[in-house]
């Protein structure tokens, strides 16, 4: 756990599939401003990261849920990047 | 509606599903078994590898057993799912149901394997004889 300063807020992605490979990493944290949402932490991975833009569609989930692009991230979540699935 | 909701290192074991989804009042019992193919489109299949996000993994197929018991009268509803690196003719997934009628079974066994290809967190990379991709990843 990383201590939290008032003005960022530090979050812990995992990572699975391509993009782990993107990340190079399966774990990776990130510091966004307080109150960002799902959406803001797509934009600032795309930057990280310019090859996420090659990825058809990816989605995200908090705490084990998938979530959509207006949610707002909390200090304590899990988040995860989920690229499309291909179980079976 | 029971269900058995497995991620495991272990190779899969149909009949021992077959048996948990038999019970007395089920006339129809469906099991399905993914088996892995030498092929992909034109390409020659070694093997697969397989991750998940197990936690969320394991919600997600006992999220979906849920929807499908209110679509239709399951008994018993199985999804078991293997992890790590399978060669070719090895089980990967194995989705059973049991129901009264034969037509439940059918279609509950249809629907899961469906939803588990679209909403559950698993991905399997194809190692072929000259490299190898994330299936999905890109279109």
């Amino acid at each position: 756990m990383k201590t939290q300063s008032p003005d960022t807020l530090s979050v812990r992605i995992l990572a699975f599939g391509i993009a782990k490979d993107i990340l190079e990493d399966n774990v990776i944290w990130m510091d966004l401003e307080p109150g960002s949402k799902v959406s803001d932490l797509k934009s600032a991975l795309m930057e990280a990261f310019p090859a996420f833009e090659k990825l058809q569609y990816v989605r995200f989930a908090i705490n084990e849920s998938y979530v959509t692009d207006d949610e707002i991230i909390l200090p304590d979540d899990e988040i995860a990047i989920i690229p499309p699935v291909s179980g079976g | 509606m029971e269900s058995q909701i497995h991620l495991t290192d272990l190779p899969l074991d149909p009949s021992g599903i077959h048996r948990y989804l038999s019970t007395p009042a089920s006339g129809g019992i469906v099991v399905f078994t993914g088996t892995v193919r030498d092929h992909n489109q034109d390409l020659r299949v070694i093997r697969l590898e397989f991750e998940a996000y197990e936690p969320m993994a394991i919600k997600e197929m006992e999220r979906l057993a849920q929807v499908c018991s209110e679509q239709w009268p399951c008994h018993r509803i199985a999804i078991h799912h293997r992890l790590g690196v399978l060669g070719v003719g090895e089980i990967p997934v194995v989705i059973g149901v049991s129901t009264a009628h034969r037509q439940e079974a059918f279609a509950a066994c249809q629907f899961l394997i469906d939803a588990l290809k679209v909403h559950v967190p698993i991905w399997k990379k194809e190692v072929f004889t000259d490299g190898s991709q994330w299936v999905s990843a890109h279109p």
